[in-house]
């Protein structure tokens, strides 16, 4: 079989593989992006769309904040507002233990120079969030922070990559990847691609691709749960995240609640499939209805977990592999990935035509699993 | 044992739908020694064909028949057995677990957590939708919930009442609102003319089928309910804010009748969506235009530990849904390791004869009342997902974007994801694209359904025992 031919193959096709081929596009590079079910099928398209910086590892800071930027700009970039809204993200503060939290942090964030986590009293929280619960001491908000619908926003970057004439291969598996002379053969279900360059999009499964070239990395897949109510009359128009429990809330524009904060479904990565797990269900719906008494009577619709990668230090994997050329890391976003993927798509593109990039991803080196291991 | 007032935390097997299958599937299982929970939404026992049989207040026998009373025996064999049912029960979840299954019950504005080692998934067989133009319109409901009306209150259509479709059922309910007393305006009938001849010469097993002579008998009684009006090829409803006149066409030619009520039915289809939650396979059933989970000859699913039962595991009648709920409890039995294979096969003879028996002839009734392309396929602004107001052309426009399957067109334009959670609009959402696509409904696919499958509240949701979230199990926000 004679293999399609690109500059660049991309597994996964995912928010940030399709990211990755429209700004490689923009760039004048050629891909191909394979996917092995359909685009968006899991974390990218079924996450909670939050778009946020607030509440961010200081290493991501300055990705995250660029990413902002395009986000409000993102309709320039691939021709859909991806449902983008912004109405600022709120992390509340539910006792001292949390107010001395994010004070703390407050301060830190400072010392480094950034002002988006800025902190409010009860009156301007409550003035924001009138439905809270009054128990709530205040919290930390990020006014440009917003939402955006996941799975449009997925499939807006793939028609947009695609309109650029890259190609997308849905349905198709990647069996094998080898070097080949200077760049890869790719084995697929579909057949053979050769590229000058592979880029490792696969989240959850991006670990198999690492093994193939026997570049260990301590991924660990996981399916965090979201609920969704039935519409509701309109109450809340910040996102508003938890500080000592977890919790992401929101309500969307049709009036639907979005419940989520990080709590996992029982996962079978090879079979795709995740089952809920009603117990930790019944206490995201407990905590819920403390934080938030309009919810009392809320009728829950639909409860789902989308898989992902998450990584023991909870950072992403961004830059190029450590064992061999030609390949280049975009993975392990470990639940927060959606925010990153306008400007992560665009700083892969710049490593992968120049070689180099101006964005600190020194933190997100897949060396630095090498490095512990080598201390421990 | 009648309706129980606590639940154990665990049994051997639990069933869920009261209708011939499971109350069959309870009763067998039980005097097996097995210990057996039946979960049912309704008050009573019955499921929708016996619907209300032990507290109807249509206590005349000839208004609802013989057929209906036959369920009666069924009720009394489950209330007389030591299976435990468990009546205005949702099960709205279930999950895997070591050794069997965990559901999610709610009863009285509760829910709780009970373990079974075995289920029996016996949901029947609900309506298909029927999209026509103004089928949204208040005044326009499905003969089957007027069916409900009937056995359950006792009421009867009024004046101004037009009935139009195809199918069994159909023409039951006409025979049951003549034996009431009541007539209807006219009957517009969907069924494509020749149709009989043809399943005639392909199906000619009919001949043998108990049903011939019900069906015969229930034909002519039909008609004593009002006008009909054959060889219908489109409908449309039409009204300022309800229902007041159906217009439709015959022989190329357009008319309009008045109306204040409008019943639609189209046949019915199996209510897959506990089955494909819980993960089932399934296929598309062409003759029946509808998806049907995939199961062998004894109910046994692709997901190990769940048997299905009746008209949900495929339509095929009330009476082979109760031999099938007989068959389904063997089923259980074995996976259970109460009996082996052999035993299963041979306890099991008498059932499958009885079941054969009643699906003799089903394919004429398959081929007879396959409801015609243009009244499951719509097209423009007829709407299709009624939940959240989704036109023909707002899901061909999806495909035009880029969406493949129904999956991708829910998360684009929140089809499906309403209230009914895609119950209302599954099938025609997957022929729509199909046919956009040029391709099969095998191939497109069905909505992939989640857990609740019923929607259920925070409260409820909130009084399930919870889980003490460890640091590990949750993923956390930096400091």
């Amino acid at each position: 079989m004679t293999a399609l031919t690109a500059d660049v193959a991309i597994v996964g096709g995912g928010l940030h593989g399709c990211s990755t081929a429209l700004h490689l596009a923009r760039a004048g590079a050629t891909a191909i992006v394979v996917e092995k079910n359909h685009v968006g099928r899991h974390a990218s398209g079924v996450n909670a769309g939050g778009v946020r910086t607030l509440a961010r590892h200081e290493a991501e800071i300055p990705l995250a904040l660029e990413s902002l930027e395009i986000w409000h700009r993102i309709e320039e970039l691939v021709d859909d507002d991806c449902g983008f809204e912004s109405h600022g993200q709120i992390r509340v503060a539910e006792n001292d233990a949390d107010v001395a939290l994010l004070h703390e942090r407050q301060g830190r964030l400072r010392d480094l120079g950034y002002s988006h986590e800025r902190w409010i009293d009860p009156p301007e929280l409550f003035e924001r969030v009138p439905a809270l619960a009054r128990h709530c001491l205040g919290g930390l908000i990020a006014e440009r922070d917003g939402a955006a619908l996941p799975y449009r926003t997925t499939a807006a970057f793939r028609r947009k990559a695609e309109a650029l004439g890259q190609r997308v291969l849905e349905g198709t598996r990647v069996l094998d990847v080898a070097r080949e002379g200077q760049g890869w053969r790719i084995d697929t279900s579909a057949g053979p691609i050769s590229a000058g360059v592979l880029v490792n999009c696969a989240g959850a499964w991006a670990d198999r691709i690492c093994a193939q070239i026997g570049e260990p990395v301590p991924l660990e897949p996981v399916a965090l749960m979201m609920m969704v109510t039935l519409r509701m009359p309109a109450f809340l128009r910040p996102v508003v995240i938890g500080t000592g429990r977890p919790l992401s809330f929101k309500q969307t524009a049709e009036g639907t609640v979005l419940i989520g904060g990080g709590r996992r479904a029982r996962l079978d990565r090879d079979a795709e499939t995740t089952e809920l797990d009603f117990g930790e269900l019944a206490a995201s719906a407990a905590m819920v209805r403390e934080l938030f008494p309009v919810m009392h009577g809320a009728v829950v619709n639909r409860g789902w977990a989308g898989i992902e990668a998450r990584m023991p230090d909870d950072i992403p994997v961004i830059g190029p592999s450590s064992r061999a050329p030609h390949l280049f890391h975009q993975f392990g976003f470990s639940a927060h990935g959606f925010e990153l993927g306008p400007v992560v798509g665009r700083i892969v593109a710049e490593l992968v035509t120049s070689g180099r990039t101006t964005a600190p991803i020194a933190p997100f080196s897949i060396d630095r699993f090498d490095a512990g291991a080598a201390r421990g | 044992m009648s309706a129980v007032d606590t639940l154990r935390a665990e049994y051997e097997l639990a069933i869920v739908g009261a209708g011939p299958a499971g109350m069959a599937a309870a009763t067998a299982a039980s005097a097996r020694g097995i210990s057996t929970v039946l979960f049912d939404e309704q008050a009573a026992p019955g499921g929708q064909i016996y619907r209300a049989v032990t507290t109807t207040p249509l206590q005349r026998r000839e208004i609802l028949g013989d057929d209906y009373w036959h369920g009666r025996t069924l009720a009394d064999a489950l209330l007389a057995s030591t299976a435990a049912y468990s009546p205005r029960s949702m099960v709205w979840a279930a999950t895997r677990i070591e050794n069997g299954f965990e559901l999610a019950v709610s009863r009285a504005g509760r829910a709780q957590l009970v373990r079974a080692a075995h289920l029996i998934v016996a949901t029947g067989a609900e309506e298909r939708p029927f999209p026509i133009p103004g089928w949204t319109l208040p005044g326009v409901m499905t003969a089957g919930a007027a069916q409900i009306l009937l056995k359950t209150a006792g009421v009867v259509p009024g004046s101004g009442t037009v009935v139009a479709g195809s199918g069994p059922l159909l023409y039951l309910v006409l025979a049951q609102f003549a034996a009431a007393g009541a007539s209807v305006d006219a009957v517009l009938d969907t069924t494509p003319p020749g149709r009989f001849r043809a399943a005639w010469r392909d199906a000619a097993g009919f001949a043998t089928s108990p049903y011939l002579g019900k069906g015969l008998a229930l034909l002519r009684r039909a008609r004593a309910a009002g006008r009909v009006v054959r060889g219908v090829e489109s409908l449309e409803a039409i009204g300022d804010g309800r229902v007041e006149r159906v217009r439709y066409r015959v022989g190329g030619t357009t008319h309009e009748i008045a109306c204040s009520s409008l019943l639609l039915h189209q046949g019915v289809v199996p209510n897959i969506n506990f089955a494909n939650a819980i993960g089932c396979a399934q296929h598309w059933d062409d003759a029946q235009a509808c998806f049907v989970p995939s199961v062998d000859a004894w109910g046994t699913s692709s997901v190990a530990g769940v048997t299905l039962a009746g008209d949900g595991a495929g339509i095929a009648g009330a009476r082979a849904a109760e031999a099938h709920g007989t068959i389904a409890a063997l089923n259980a039995a074995c996976a259970l390791g109460r009996i082996d294979r052999a035993q299963r096969d041979a306890a099991g003879t008498q059932a499958q004869a009885e079941r054969s028996r009643w699906l003799r002839g089903r394919r004429f009734l398959d081929l007879a009342y396959r409801p015609s392309p243009q009244f499951r396929v719509p097209s423009g602004t007829t709407l299709v997902c009624r939940c959240e107001e989704v036109t023909a052309q707002q899901v061909i426009d999806s495909v035009r974007l880029g969406c493949t399957g129904p999956n991708q067109m829910k998360s684009f334009l929140r089809c499906g994801m309403g209230p009914c959670q895609g119950r209302m609009c599954g099938l025609t959402v997957s022929e729509l694209i199909a046919q956009e696509r040029r391709s099969t409904p095998e191939e497109i696919g069905h909505y992939r359904l989640r857990f609740p499958i019923k929607p259920v509240t925070l409260g409820e949701l909130a009084s399930l025992p919870q889980t003490e979230a460890s640091e590990q199990a949750v993923v956390r926000l930096p400091r």
